[in-house]
């Protein structure tokens, strides 16, 4: 079994490896060949490991290849199967696979192709790696892999300023969480000299009475808080969480497969994933659940509202990212771990089918994006048309779609929590819930049906290529297709998974707590029960079909109507309101459309402020202290004591020797004398 | 009277006087014979010394000799590293007019000499494994008799070898002085039963033992002859000289410091602590002031094994373990930095200056890069194998409580870095001021391949080689 | 354990003041009149030649050494051959293996030509 654990991630990297260094001899064809392939081995061994730890229950923790041991440190490579990690392989094999055929048709005219299937089949071993380490090193190891393969698909048009920018932001604001995540394993590490996970996760509960977190002299902090809270922050940089968010939306700069890949399936959800495999840390920590409540509740809200004032398609459904991935946060906090994987599940299909279907749409309009000048697309499209719908559904959570299922548990499971930021939380996601109903559909309104607005005769001397096709838009050949429609169909069932994956005991081994794998007391146990919104639920759960009927009568139903209603009315009725509304409340509108000044701000104070900062301490520290002094100063240094050393190489034979006779007066005396 | 285990001596003896017989009955044209035979026997005498593993620590031959794992390791080392620098030197040597098979033979004998002092357990024995190499080290610097350098070099080296090894034995024969013992068992109990820092005698002789062993590993201030004569002797001995006797240095240190005087350690760890503090300052600081590439690495030699005797001294198995792990991967990127010099060369023009590296990337990239790797090694960046030897011997030196050692090693390294980029800069950003197309032999260009991706996949997964290094010590009692 | 070394001393300290005695006494008592004839080298009563210092053919380094492994040879065998009776077949193959080393060093010196002059 270990060789095919091992193969999963390995045949990806194979595919990589392969159209990445040998793509020119190996041809276009050679190089999505080849990484399809290496994505499809993982995907199916994947299928028969899920199979045998779901089905036959035989989880698997063990290392694989210690890489070194340092001071009874081990660093390792390790896989930890169990029913959360085999999931998120699913999902990741899965969705990398659909976007590796879609991506045939979507970058066929690219002369970067071969490179942007390495690219992406990079990704899909370093995702593997994280979500099946054993422990944290693997898991930083992972983390950063998929950061630098992001970084690097944004800028994959390396020619286009704004990509650079995008992909520069990204990469430093992915700095900043990574630096509270390292921080973070360094706590473990030094807490509990190891960094394996069940380890860890058997010494955590012991710290969580010590209260001698020392960064000052008189400050003492609760350890499995601090951790926590670190920990934490690096999933706020992976997985775009307020204040952290801002470089998600701009790397829509990157090509259409790499948002539906990266930014909306996989990529970011490494913080949800992440914060669910730590569930034993942080069930430890009150005040770092409260953070999370919070800043998920937050990101869930605002992020919608500025999906409203969005007009560049794919930046529409980015902020709905940012907003979805607010709830799986939320869920979290509420520490509903399995409701918000399970929504990280479902919401990788539909986001991942919105994505693609938003890139048909551009390839139909010729690489344009504004949605403004879209419109009626519903009769050329038509299977775009349909799995869009499917995909906006699920997203807004209509009874029986996937997304339905999902939300609604968050939204139930922030309702039961205890925790005192679940009241603001609750408020949040259920006004979220009307806002992401309303993005949704004035996107899908503003695209499919209404008025042609796009104009049929500009793309005569278009750039890319698109001739022969005459001037009306048309449906996207098989390869876009195919994968939309394989992405719609779990966008309508996974939910239907809700029996086996939540109420039941799917994650009990994986997230909860384990007794024989973690070694938690059962004092313990059962005090972390106490905190299970979703044990509390499945009290009163009756099955699949009862559930949708409560969802019927229960406010997010209405409410995700209401929004749908609305942007019906506004934007396909009467847009005598809109312009009203827009009249009235003009502020709001720049307020979002400056998305709260928030790149201003960093853009001002951070960006700005560091440059001149570091203009500052270029012009003195720089180059008086350090260059003048230190840096050429030991440099200089340093090469005249060479210079001046050298000369005692006089290559006089006598010389030599007596360096090594007075070597020995030296030695001889130091003994006697000392 | 136990002559097995000295097996593989015995085997490679005999062949090496078969193939000087043999030699002298051939035609000039025909030493590719006597090449290919060469290498036959360093494999074979290898697979010999790996069939003698056995975990067993056994002793014969009057309690002169010993057989162990560490020998072995140490044997199958200093053999695989001679052959693949005898596959780099034939390059060498038929492009000039020196294509003949004394260079093979003498280095039979070094490797002879070697093996003696690896498998050595008395006194007398590392004496005479260290004369047998010595003096073929020194026919070979000569080796290139019209050239005014090697033998101006070949002199030096002779004058203060004789010196070295007169200072060695005049060591052990005050501790035979002391002790009437030569065995190391032996010595080691009368050691034992000392209290080694108030014996003034004692420490006499350690400090004269010392003196040998530094010398042959080239530390400060017993280091002066390694620039000149890395610099005079031909290329293909400077690949020679500068890998696979350091393999043999080490064992003299373990078997000798180590193994015999293992009491002594609070006296002679202060000696190599000193000596290789200064050979790590020193080697790094000239070696920025070269720009002649041989004596640039001799002085990086320097303080690569002022490394390997900071590792050694912590008399820890940890200690002993890295210093192995650090010699072995050490000698196999000297072996490839050499070689790419040999590379560089042709007929009547030696590459020796740091000039002579501007552009290879233009000139053959792969060189270039396998070039840079092994820079990369030696000034210890990750990932490749000189960052985790590096690694692991500050590892050791910390774990022994010497904390600022291990902070000026790290400063030190840091220092070093600088002349090693500035090597890889001219490979890669430079112009070319040589246009002589590069070319090789298959064989040469297999090795150097695998020897320069050995150092990156030592680096990723060094357990496997670290785990044999210490498991040596541990079947060794060190 | 000194005391032992005594005479060794006393023999360095007679030996040490002999010399100087002696040296002392021809310095002292001799009559010191140097002229340009006296002060000039000379060789077995005729002016010198050419400068002493000239290079000698290498052969005759060549016959030395080779010289020299064969009296040390010699050196060996006389000692071997008076206890031979004590160290029996032991011996006889220990010498046996060194002699057929020396004598592969002889063939191939001999094959290399170091034998002939010219």
């Amino acid at each position: 079994m270990e060789a095919i654990y091992l193969a999963i991630p390995l045949a990806p990297l194979f595919g990589a490896i392969a159209a990445g260094l040998f793509g020119k001899k190996i041809g276009r064809a050679g190089a999505h060949w080849v990484t399809i392939l290496g994505v499809a081995v993982a995907f199916l061994l994947s299928v028969y490991v899920a199979y045998d730890v779901m089905g036959n229950g035989n989880s698997y923790n063990g290392t694989v290849y210690t890489w070194a041991v340092i001071a009874d440190i081990r660093f390792e490579i390790g896989f930890m199967l169990d029913n959360l990690s085999t999931m998120m392989m699913l999902v990741v094999t899965f969705v990398s696979l659909m976007v590796h055929i879609y991506t045939i048709g979507y970058m066929h005219e690219d002369p970067g192709y071969q490179r942007f299937f390495s690219y992406i089949s990079l990704f899909t071993f370093s995702m593997l790696m994280l979500v099946m380490s054993n422990n944290f090193l693997q898991l930083f190891f992972g983390w950063e892999a998929v950061g630098l393969v992001s970084y690097l698909l944004i800028g994959f048009w390396f020619k286009k300023d704004t990509a650079i920018y995008a992909n520069m932001k990204a990469f430093l604001v992915n700095r900043v969480g990574d630096f509270g995540f390292l921080l973070g394993i360094a706590a473990v590490l030094l807490y509990c000299e190891t960094l394996d996970y069940v380890q860890v996760f058997a010494r955590i509960p012991q710290l969580s009475g010590a209260n001698d977190f020392k960064v000052f002299e008189d400050t003492k902090w609760h350890i499995p808080t601090v951790i926590a809270i670190l920990l934490f922050i690096g999933a706020m940089g992976k997985s775009a969480q307020v204040p952290l968010h801002v470089w998600l939306p701009d790397s829509m700069e990157g090509p259409t497969p790499i948002s539906a890949l990266i930014h909306a399936a996989t990529m970011v959800t490494a913080g949800i994933f992440m914060v669910a495999r730590m569930s034993p840390i942080f069930e430890l920590s009150d005040t770092a659940l409260n953070l999370i409540l919070i800043i998920g509740a937050t990101t869930a809200f605002f992020m919608g509202l500025i999906g409203i004032v969005q007009n560049d398609i794919k930046r529409v459904v980015a902020y709905s990212t940012l907003s979805q991935l607010g709830y799986m946060t939320v869920a979290l906090g509420a520490s509903a771990y399995s409701a918000g994987v399970f929504h990280l599940m479902t919401h990788a299909f539909f986001k991942a089918l919105l994505f693609l279907a938003a890139g048909s749409v551009i390839i139909a309009m010729h690489h344009e994006q504004d949605i403004r000048k879209m419109g009626g697309l519903k009769k050329y499209m038509p299977i775009t048309y349909w799995t869009s719908l499917i995909g906006s559904l699920a997203l807004i959570g209509f009874p029986g779609f996937s997304g339905f299922f999902s939300k609604d548990l968050i939204i139930e499971a922030v309702h039961e929590s205890h925790l005192w930021a679940a009241g603001y939380a609750y408020t949040l996601v259920l006004l979220g819930v009307f806002v992401t109903a309303f993005y949704s559909f004035r996107m899908f309104f503003l695209v499919f049906h209404g008025k042609e607005r796009f104009d049929t005769h500009g793309h005569g001397h278009d750039d890319h290529g698109h001739h022969g096709h005459g001037d009306k838009p048309h449906e996207s050949p098989w390869v876009v297709t195919v994968p939309l429609i394989a992405l719609a169909i779990p966008s309508v069932f996974a939910g239907y998974l809700l029996d086996p994956m939540v109420v039941g005991s799917f994650f009990k081994n994986a997230i909860f707590v384990n007794d024989a794998a973690h070694g938690f007391d059962l004092g313990l146990k059962s005090w972390l029960s106490a905190h299970l919104a979703i044990e509390h639920m499945s009290a009163e759960y009756h099955g699949v079909m009862g559930f949708i009927l409560h969802g019927l009568m229960a406010p997010p139903f209405w409410l995700a109507m209401a929004g749908l209603a609305t942007a019906w009315f506004i934007y396909l009725k009467d847009d005598s309101l809109a312009r009203w509304a827009y009249d009235k409340f003009r502020w709001l509108h720049t307020l979002l459309d400056r998305k709260y000044y928030l790149d201003d701000f960093n853009q001002n104070v951070f960006a700005k402020g560091s440059v001149s900062l570091g203009n500052g301490l270029w012009s003195f520290g720089e180059r008086v202290m350090i260059d003048g002094f230190v840096v050429n100063g030991a440099a200089k240094a340093v090469g005249w004591f060479s210079g001046v050393m050298r000369h005692l190489q006089t290559g006089y034979l006598y010389h030599y020797a007596f360096s090594m006779v007075a070597g020995i007066l030296l030695m001889l005396t130091w003994f006697l004398f000392f | 009277m136990n002559i097995v285990i000295a097996m593989p001596e015995i085997f490679l003896l005999s062949t090496i006087c078969l193939i000087l017989l043999l030699d002298v009955f051939l035609r000039e044209d025909c030493r590719m014979i006597t090449y290919l035979l060469t290498q036959v026997a360093l494999l074979a005498t290898a697979l010999l010394a790996y069939g003698a593993m056995d975990g067993e620590k056994t002793t014969g031959l009057n309690g002169m000799y010993v057989r162990d794992d560490l020998a072995g390791v140490l044997k199958i080392s200093i053999l695989l590293l001679t052959f693949v620098v005898f596959v780099y030197a034939r390059k060498y040597l038929k492009d000039r007019t020196i294509w003949v098979s004394e260079f093979f033979l003498l280095g039979l004998f070094a490797v002879l000499g070697m093996l003696v002092m690896v498998s050595a357990n008395h006194l007398l024995v590392v004496y005479l494994g260290l004369e047998l190499l010595a003096l073929s080290m020194y026919a070979l610097v000569a080796f290139n008799r019209d050239d005014g350098r090697s033998s101006e070099a070949a002199m030096k080296y002779f004058v203060l070898g004789a010196i070295a090894s007169g200072l060695l034995l005049y060591g052990i024969s005050i501790l035979y002085g002391l002790s009437g013992k030569l065995e190391f068992a032996e010595v080691l109990t009368y050691v034992s039963s000392q209290n080694v820092l108030e014996n003034i005698p004692l420490l006499f002789a350690l400090v004269f033992i010392v003196a040998g062993i530094a010398f042959k590993f080239g530390a400060v201030p017993f280091h002066m002859w390694v620039p000149d004569v890395y610099q005079g002797a031909p290329t293909a001995v400077t690949m020679f000289l500068g890998s696979v006797p350091k393999v043999a240095a080490l064992a003299m240190l373990l078997r000798v410091l180590a193994e015999s005087m293992g009491a002594a350690q609070p006296g002679w760890a202060q000696l190599l602590l000193v000596f290789g503090l200064l050979s790590v300052f020193l080697g790094n600081l000239i070696a920025i002031a070269q720009f002649n590439l041989k004596r640039m690495l001799a002085y990086s030699t320097i303080a690569h094994m002022g490394f390997i005797l900071l590792g050694a001294l912590t008399g820890t198995t940890e200690g002993y373990s890295a210093a192995l792990f650090y010699t072995i991967t050490y000698a196999m990127m000297a072996a490839g930095g050499f070689a790419i010099l040999i590379l560089l060369g042709r007929e009547g023009f030696e590459a020796e200056t740091l000039d002579d590296l501007k552009g290879l990337n233009e000139r053959n990239p792969w060189y270039a890069f396998i070039m840079m790797v092994f820079l990369f090694s030696m000034a210890g960046i990750p990932p490749t194998v000189g960052f985790y030897a590096k690694l692991s011997i500050i590892q050791a030196v910390m774990q022994a409580g010497y904390l600022w050692p291990a902070v000026f090693m790290v400063v030190m390294s840091v220092i070093g870095a600088y002349y090693y980029l500035r090597a890889i800069k001219m490979i890669y950003f430079d112009k070319p001021e040589q246009t002589a197309p590069i070319q090789a032999e298959l064989d040469f260009n297999i090795l150097i391949s695998v020897n320069g991706v050995l150092m990156v996949l030592l680096g990723l997964f060094p357990s496997a080689l670290m785990g044999v290094c210490s498991a040596a010590m541990v079947a060794s009692r060190l | 354990m000194l005391g032992e070394y005594l005479p060794i001393l006393v023999f360095l300290a007679v030996g040490f003041g002999l010399a100087v005695v002696l040296l002392g006494l021809g310095l002292l008592a001799g009559p010191r009149r140097p002229d340009a004839e006296k002060d000039s080298p000379f060789e077995c009563g005729f002016p010198a030649f050419e400068d002493s210092r000239i290079k000698f053919d290498v052969r005759y380094y060549l016959v030395a050494i080779l010289f020299i492994i064969f009296d040390l040879e010699i050196a060996f065998l006389f000692p071997w051959a008076i206890v031979l009776d004590t160290i029996g077949v032991f011996g006889i193959v220990a010498m046996g293996i060194f002699l057929t080393i020396l004598i592969v060093g002889f063939i191939y010196e001999w094959k290399k030509g170091a034998l002939e002059w010219e």
